[in-house]
Formats: structure tokens, C-alpha cells, sequence
């Protein structure tokens, strides 16, 4: 018997290590069948099931057991079964449960995406955008909080919250002590510190990285510029706290903001400590790497990108291919 | 969100910190945060409502962090984050009550009091509020009053009148 | 008279007390089991009665019991779910109040079945007289050797404590309370790991309603073959049903399960019938997160066969015309009532009682409330009416917790028994915030109503 087991997603079979969760399998498929997930962050423990926008449909269990699941599920936090096939994007049953999440998550959000650091970088614009509904059908007047500052770095703008818990998973497990958290209940619910007080250690600034929306945001960093305006640089130095491995974001010639380093879902490798994120924003504090790859479809990709690839219509045209060879021939633009 | 200024210590009663030491031992070893609701129960009883201070003395004793308390003490509609009346008038809003006149009831209650839902009357005596299902259904309307939370079954506005003029007298 | 096996001595004068209960063939159960069965024999017994949970979920308390992890080393956990918070539903309330020893002896009987040697009564927090006297109870019990170490000198050791909830419906749902029971906040875990491999401080844990829990008594004592005897089909033993709403005599009644619906709401027996005269209009049959049913369907199966109370015949018809038994919470509902207005009630009772930890939930309840005040209040739209539908749609299902669907069912069961109503609202707004719809508009439904009532 193998160790592994066999999992079926929109299609595509792949073998992974048993415990696995359906997420988690079909990143390692990768592309278009990856489930969307707003809290699920696989660096912190216990997050994960609570936003929905990551459901899938089961349509067999298992080889063992061929019933699918009655409901759909969170792939987050579903493992899966040997011979277990899953619906992602195949299953209109999910894509329009799925919008349904996204219209619940937008209801009370107040789409200030103009005025918002995280727009260009935001899961959830890019739901919104996937998913989302051209007009509204929500006639009421939406929640709203009091912008605090918690410390002198952080803002919180509780307005744009989708509660994912991501920030607390992240101070409970990489902070020493939490000191804020999540008051009330239902659709009061509030990422607060309750007394007025800093969140403030080493390691505190990583919200702002793990939050996927703009309610946590770097204010070094408030209304300087567009992300896609910015060339995100990796870089490293020798941190006695921390790894010391980060993205640079830069605007000409000035680092605008440090954050960890993120993949394609948005995770950082790794986490990183305030000195790196808040207080070393000079090149010369810095090794610089190479420009951080970003993905074609982010619009942070848009003014300048790693490799050219040729626009469809260059593809099959070869006099237009040789018109631009020197431009196809460059490895980086920038 | 409040101010740091605004914690005002406050002093639990031995009789408190005994009944506390009493709750702790009814769960397993380094499980002493199960103790955290009926803790704050015991507070309230002696209190009137949960102060910033009264918490963080709470999150001290079980050697919790502070926000650990914040979070459960507000997640909770029994205790109460701001000062009340000294009887708190929690009535039943929910269906069944509403079928046998719930509602007019508590609009009686308001006129009776002279304020409104969770305001506290200007001698400090009462606060009302409408509260959801209390499991009585069957004796609509009710209404409770902590820190017991004595039931009171079957009311209508004479009743009401009667008990409030009871509770004055207290 | 009917057959009583948790409620027969519920009026003898004393029976809250551990001598008169005793007197009343209390503890029998504890004396048959710790002396001559073994655990399993316990369950099986259980198991035999067919005993459905009586929480709402109505799943085998046997099958249950018989999924518990059993790992060496690692302690079990009973906790009681006495977190009676569904409205509509008040009968443990009434059990704990005037028979607390009941809870107490299946509570001893069961956590021997399941090798726990500590156990939890989670008593909702408003429920504080309930605390004090089971409280008291126990206090008793433990003075006379029921409970402590070596009982009845087995060599079991049990202990058990109550612990109050703050005031939160969604600790009724077990993971929720055994978060509750562990001083958090009460969200709902993702499901699996089930409280039968991790439950509470992450050891197996079983959790049960109180009247579950008692109905362990009876199966004990008679045997599970006798308690299976009675009710009909699936539907075994006895069950407390909560009456509310416009009855003559609303209260706690133990029925046999497949007792008509039509005798239960007008058999002097039972409730007596419809308050001050009126006629009935609508039921929901057991607690407000079921679907409502009009008349006509309470009384009768689709299909015109008399609807009995029962797991299997409330649900018959599905959705589209059949409800559930749920917690047993029967909320009858007279001609003056209004559907829009009730349903606006309770649909803001799910939005106050919302964890708010997953978003379709956090923010579908809230939207549902707010339309349906609008309706209620004379500011409604015709296309109001479908949204509710569709929101109600993308909760259902979409959820942690089972909160989502009791958020939605009452709301689409409203509109799709009751939609010329919510109709009505939107046309005459002004008319519908003093004068009701009424039963005039229910031509169909009330001629099968008033026939009965005859």
C-alpha cells in the first residue's frame, strides 16, 4: 500500500500525504481549481473554516465510501480521503454558493477600495472581482467602526474586517502576549483591544501581512502610494530577531515599505520581525536579490514584470515576434 | 473602546475570592479558564456589572491574558460591560412571548419607568431590557431579575406595577 | 391516561427532594446498573430503546454513546446540554425545576456507560433558580453516596458539577458548549475532529440533552426492549413536549410518541384547544427553527392521513409541506397572528444570537432581519419577498453550524406557506401595521381546521 492517498479535484487526480486538506491538495495542483480562502493561513495553527469562500462540493467520499458529502464543505479544513473526488470549479452548485459568501462578505464592507492601502493586493477585491455582483441588492446602511490606531504602526480600520481571525491566530501563536482580539458577538463583532492600548512587540507588525483585506494596514506606509505603482524588490539582512528575508517596495529610488516575503495565496514564508518591517527602510540596510516575481494576473504585474511574454496576438505572428526580439529577448523589465 | 483612565480599581470581598477557589477545583488540573464564566457571574452578583478593572483582576487570578476575559465578557449578553440599575428588568421579546403580549408589556414598562431600553431610571433603582427566549414559553409573558435571576411568569401590567412597587420598597 | 416515565411523579408534593424521590423508586437505575451490568451492557440497553436525542438533532443516543473514543490514559467526559435556549422549548427547564434528581440519576447511570469519572451539567446562565436547586441536589446525592468515590461500592468514582452559560443560544450546539465549558467565547469548531474523538480539553466527550439524559432511567430500569415498546416506528418512548402560543392550557405534557397532532392541540387531555375561541392558524411544531406549517398541513399529511407526533410524521412531505420534531417546541399560533410580524421576530432572534464567526451567517441573518422589519413596518418591496428566498438560500447549508439553517428555514417556510401575507404587507402598508391578514385568506387551509375543531 502506498502512503499516499488519491484525490480527484474539478479532474485532475494527485497523490498527496494522508491528512492532507482539499486546499492543500489542489495547490498542489495548482491554477484555476485552487479554492479561494479569505482565513485559512497554513503558517498559523486552528485557522481556517470560518469565511466559506473556500467550499467545494465532495462528490464521493472516498473508495471506501463512495457517498458524497450532503453539504458542501470547507476545503480548508477537510482532509482528504483515498479515491475522494472533489468539485471546485466544475460544480455550479459551488460557484454560486461561493458568490453567495462573497455578497455576505461585501454587504457590510464599505468598498473604499480608492482610498484603501491594500487595494491592488486585496483577496478580497479579487473575489469581488471574480465573483462578485455588479450592483448591490443590500439597501441598508452598513456597519460601522471607529478607525484606531493600536500602536504607532498599525492602523485598524474595522470597517473593512471580515473577521477572519488571521490577526489573532497570528498574535497568539507568534507574539508573546495578545493583547487584542475579538469582542461581541454576531455582526458586532469587533477585532478590538477593548482599553485603549498599543499592540506592541517584536513581532506585532506581521498582522498587517497575514490580514487579507485593508483593516490592518502599515501606517509608515498610509496613503504614500498604489502598491502598483511600487516595484517590489526581495532582499535580506542579517536580523538578529528574525529571518531577516523581505520584499522591499519600492518607488524610484526610496523604499516605501517592508513586508515578508508572499507567495501566490498570499502567505508569507516567513515572518518577520518590526526592526525589519518599520524601521530599516534605507537600500543601504539591505542585500539586495532580484525583483520579486509577481503574478501576471496581479495588477502589480502591470507596469513591470519579470520575463516578457508575448501577447497573444505576437504568439503565432512570427514577423512580430522577430519586430520584438529585443523586448522578448530582455529577462526583466524594470 | 475605552480610555485607560477610565479603570477604576475595585476590591473583590474575601467571601468572593472564597467562592472563586470553590469554582476552580471542579475542573482539571491547568483547565482553571472553564472557571472563567461562572467567575464572572460571581463578580457581577457582587458588583452590579463587569468594570475593566473587575476583569483584569479576574484574568490575574485565573492567569489569563486580559483580552481573554474581554472577549468571552462580551460575547455573552448576561454581564453587563456598563453600569445598570440595582434591578434590571430583562423581559422575554422573543415569539411565544410576543403571542400572549409581550410587547405591550415592555411598552408599559417603559412608560412605568419613565425610561428608556437600557437606561437606568434617575434614582439608580431600574434598568429594563428586552432580552431573547428565556425558556418559559409557556408562561408568557416573563421577565427575570438577577444576580438570581428570580422568574417572574404569566405577567401583565398589574402585575408589573405590583412588582415594581415591591422592588422599590426593597 | 397516557403513559408517563419521566413526568409520573412530577406532582407529588416533595419529589424535588432526594428522600421523597427515593421513595418513589429513585435510583433504581443506579443500584441495577453499578450492580449488575457492566458499561456495555448499559449501552446496549440504549441502544435497544431506540432512544432518539430529544436536543433537536434526533440522533440514536445509543449509536452516539457507542462512537466514543476509548484511548487508554486519557480521561472521558458526560456533559449535559441543559443550554435550553430554542423558543419555543422549555421543558428541560421543567424538569430540572421540579424533578432535579431525575437528571441526576441518568446522569450517574450514563457517565458509568461511558467510563467518565467527571461530568458537566451546562445550565444555560438565565437559568440560575435551576442551578441552585440542582445544585442542592447534588449536594444531597453526594451526602447519601450516590455520587463521590466507590458508589454503592462498585469501585466507580463519579463526580458532578454544574456549570451556568452566560446567556448565549449558540452554546446549545454541543462543540459551541463545550467551547463555552472550557471559558471561551461559544463559536462552533469545524467539524470533524467530533466531540467523540476530541471533545472536551480535547478528550472523547458525549454530549447530551437533559431529557435524554433522563430517559436513560426508564430504559434502565424496565429495559430498553419495554421503553422501544412504546411510541411508533422509530419514534420510541416518550417525549416532553413544550405547548406555548394561543392554547387554553399551554405547558410541559410527556406524549407518547404518535399521538395525533389534532388530539394534542384540542384533547382536554393536552392543551385544550385554541385560546379565547379563536381558531388555529399556524403551528410550529418544535421550536422556532423548524418550518412553520399552516393548519391544514399540521393537522393532516398532504395526502389527507392525520399528521402524528413523531420524527417521521412531522417531517413527512419534506419541506414542502411537512416540518420536524426538532426539540419538541409546539408553538400554536391563532388567527390574529401575524406571519410577517412573528417571522420578523424570530429571524431577529437569529440575528442576535449569531456567533458572527462565519460570514454567511454573520451577515445573512442581519440582512434577512432588516428586510423583514421592512415589510413588517410598511417599507417593503414586491421583489423583497424573493430576496429573502435567496438569501435564505445562501445560508442554508453554507454554514459552521446548524445556527445557519434555523436562521433560514423559518424565513423560506414563512414565504412559501404564507406568501399572499407577506404579499399583503407590501400592498397595504398602512392597513397591515394595526389590522391583521387574518384567516379569511385562508379559505382551503381553515375549512380542514374548522371541521376538526368540531
Amino acid at each position: 500500500m502506498s502512503d499516499k492517498v488519491k484525490v480527484t479535484i474539478d479532474g485532475i487526480t494527485v497523490e498527496v500525504a494522508p491528512g492532507t486538506s482539499i486546499l492543500n491538495a489542489a495547490r498542489q495542483i495548482g491554477g484555476d481549481i485552487v479554492p479561494p480562502a479569505m482565513c485559512y493561513y497554513s503558517k498559523l495553527e486552528g485557522s481556517g473554516g470560518k469565511c466559506r469562500t473556500c467550499i467545494v462540493k465532495v462528490s464521493k467520499g472516498s473508495e471506501k465510501d463512495p457517498r458524497p458529502m450532503p453539504k458542501l464543505v470547507a476545503s480548508c479544513r477537510t482532509a482528504v480521503m483515498d479515491g475522494m473526488e472533489v468539485m471546485n470549479i466544475t460544480s455550479p452548485e459551488v460557484i454560486e454558493a461561493r458568490s453567495g459568501v462573497v455578497e455576505m462578505l461585501l454587504i457590510n464592507h464599505p468598498l473604499d477600495c480608492p482610498v484603501c492601502d491594500q487595494a491592488g493586493e486585496c483577496d478580497l477585491q479579487n473575489l469581488g472581482y471574480e465573483h462578485g455582483l455588479q450592483k448591490t441588492r443590500y439597501e441598508f446602511e452598513r456597519r460601522t467602526f471607529e478607525r484606531i490606531d493600536i500602536g504607532d504602526k498599525i492602523q485598524l480600520h474595522m470597517n473593512r474586517c471580515i473577521l477572519c481571525y488571521r490577526c489573532v491566530f497570528t498574535a497568539d501563536q507568534i507574539t508573546n502576549k495578545r493583547v487584542h482580539g475579538i469582542l461581541n458577538r454576531g455582526d458586532h463583532s469587533e477585532i478590538s483591544t477593548y482599553i485603549q492600548t498599543a499592540v506592541d512587540n517584536d513581532f506585532s507588525g506581521n498582522v498587517i501581512d497575514v490580514c487579507p483585506v485593508g483593516a490592518l494596514t502599515d501606517k509608515t506606509f498610509r496613503f504614500k502610494n498604489r502598491v502598483w505603482f511600487t516595484k517590489p524588490i526581495d532582499a535580506h539582512r542579517d536580523c538578529p530577531t528574525c529571518s531577516g528575508k523581505v520584499t522591499l517596495w519600492y518607488k524610484g529610488e526610496d523604499v516605501l515599505r517592508v513586508t515578508g516575503r508572499k507567495d501566490i495565496y498570499g502567505e508569507v514564508a516567513e515572518f518577520i520581525c518590526n526592526t525589519c518591517r518599520f524601521d530599516k527602510k534605507k537600500t543601504a540596510d539591505w542585500v539586495i536579490e532580484h525583483p520579486t516575481h509577481i503574478s501576471d494576473t496581479s495588477v502589480i504585474a502591470s507596469n513591470h514584470y519579470e520575463t516578457l511574454k508575448p501577447l497573444p496576438v505576437i504568439q503565432p505572428n512570427l514577423k512580430l515576434q522577430e519586430a520584438n526580439r529585443i523586448e522578448l529577448e530582455k529577462t526583466t523589465k524594470f | 473602546m475605552l480610555k485607560v483612565e477610565e479603570k477604576q480599581p475595585v476590591v473583590f470581598s474575601a467571601a468572593l475570592l472564597a467562592k472563586c477557589d470553590e469554582i476552580v477545583k471542579r475542573y482539571p488540573e491547568g483547565k482553571q479558564k472553564s472557571a472563567l464564566l461562572p467567575i464572572l457571574h460571581e463578580v457581577q452578583a457582587e458588583l452590579g456589572w463587569l468594570s475593566a478593572s473587575a476583569m483584569d483582576q479576574v484574568a490575574d487570578y485565573l492567569d489569563i491574558q486580559d483580552i481573554e476575559v474581554y472577549e468571552v465578557a462580551s460575547f455573552y449578553s448576561m454581564y453587563f460591560l456598563k453600569p445598570q440599575g440595582k434591578f434590571v428588568l430583562e423581559v422575554c421579546r422573543t415569539g411565544p412571548c410576543c403571542l400572549v403580549g409581550a410587547e405591550k408589556l415592555m411598552n408599559h414598562i417603559e412608560h412605568k419607568l419613565g425610561v428608556k431600553e437600557n437606561e437606568v431610571t434617575a434614582d439608580g433603582l431600574f434598568s429594563w431590557r428586552g432580552v431573547e427566549c428565556l425558556a418559559a414559553c409557556g408562561y408568557g409573558p416573563v421577565l427575570q431579575i438577577g444576580p438570581e435571576y428570580t422568574f417572574y411568569e404569566n405577567l401583565n401590567e398589574q402585575k408589573v406595577d405590583e412588582l415594581i412597587e415591591d422592588l422599590r420598597k426593597k | 391516561m397516557a403513559r408517563k416515565l419521566l413526568l409520573e411523579h412530577i406532582n407529588v408534593p416533595g419529589i424535588n427532594t432526594l428522600d421523597v424521590y427515593r421513595q418513589k423508586g429513585g435510583y433504581r437505575a443506579v443500584e441495577k446498573a453499578l450492580k449488575t451490568l457492566t458499561p456495555d451492557e448499559v449501552v446496549e440497553e440504549v441502544k435497544k430503546s431506540g432512544l432518539r436525542g430529544r436536543g433537536g438533532a434526533g440522533f440514536p443516543t445509543g449509536m452516539k454513546w457507542s462512537f466514543l473514543a476509548k484511548p487508554e490514559g486519557v480521561a472521558r467526559y458526560l456533559v449535559c446540554n441543559a443550554d435550553e435556549s430554542e423558543p419555543g422549548t422549555f421543558k428541560d427547564r421543567y424538569l430540572m425545576t421540579h424533578i432535579p434528581h431525575a437528571l441526576i440519576e441518568g446522569m450517574i447511570v450514563s457517565s458509568f456507560a461511558l467510563g467518565a469519572k467527571t461530568s458537566y451539567i451546562y445550565v444555560r446562565g438565565e437559568m440560575m433558580p435551576q442551578i441552585r436547586i440542582l445544585e442542592k441536589a447534588i449536594a444531597e446525592a453526594k451526602a447519601a453516596g450516590w455520587l463521590g468515590k466507590n458508589i454503592l461500592g462498585s469501585g466507580y468514582d463519579l463526580e458532578l458539577y454544574v456549570q451556568p452559560g452566560g446567556g448565549a443560544y449558540i452554546c446549545g450546539e454541543e462543540t459551541a458548549l463545550l467551547e463555552s465549558l472550557e471559558g471561551k467565547r461559544g463559536n462552533p469548531r469545524i467539524k470533524p475532529p467530533f466531540p467523540a474523538i476530541a471533545g472536551l480539553y480535547g478528550c472523547p466527550t458525549v454530549v447530551n440533552n437533559v431529557e435524554s439524559i433522563a430517559a436513560v432511567v426508564p430504559i434502565i430500569n424496565d429495559g430498553g426492549d419495554e421503553y422501544a415498546k412504546i411510541g411508533i416506528g422509530r419514534s420510541t418512548g416518550t417525549k416532553l413536549i413544550s405547548a406555548s402560543g394561543n392554547l387554553v392550557r399551554p405547558g410541559v405534557y410527556e406524549i407518547e410518541l404518535g399521538l395525533p397532532v389534532e388530539e394534542f392541540i384540542y384533547s382536554d387531555e393536552w392543551c385544550g384547544g385554541i385560546a379565547n375561541g379563536k381558531r388555529l392558524k399556524a403551528t410550529v411544531a418544535g421550536g422556532s427553527s423548524v418550518p412553520v406549517l399552516p393548519a391544514n398541513l399540521t393537522l393532516k399529511l398532504a395526502n389527507g392521513d392525520p399528521r402524528l407526533m413523531s420524527y417521521e410524521s412531522l417531517s413527512e412531505g419534506g419541506f414542502a409541506t411537512g416540518t420536524m420534531m426538532g426539540s419538541g417546541g409546539f408553538i400554536a399560533f391563532d388567527e390574529d397572528q401575524c406571519m410577517v410580524r412573528n417571522t420578523w421576530n424570530f429571524s431577529r432572534f437569529y440575528h442576535h444570537e449569531s456567533c458572527g464567526q462565519c460570514s454567511p451567517c454573520r451577515e445573512g441573518t442581519g440582512w434577512m432581519e432588516k428586510v423583514l422589519h421592512r415589510l413588517e413596518y410598511g417599507h417593503g418591496k414586491m421583489s423583497d419577498i424573493d430576496l429573502l428566498v435567496d438569501v435564505s438560500k445562501k445560508i442554508e447549508g453554507n454554514t459552521i453550524c446548524p445556527l445557519g439553517d434555523a436562521a433560514a428555514w423559518p424565513v423560506a417556510s414563512a414565504i412559501r406557506h404564507f406568501r399572499d401575507e407577506f404579499e399583503w404587507h407590501v400592498k397595504e402598508p398602512v392597513k397591515s401595521l394595526d389590522t391583521n391578514y387574518g384567516l379569511a385568506n385562508y379559505a382551503d387551509p381553515i375549512a380542514k381546521a374548522v371541521t376538526t375543531e368540531n
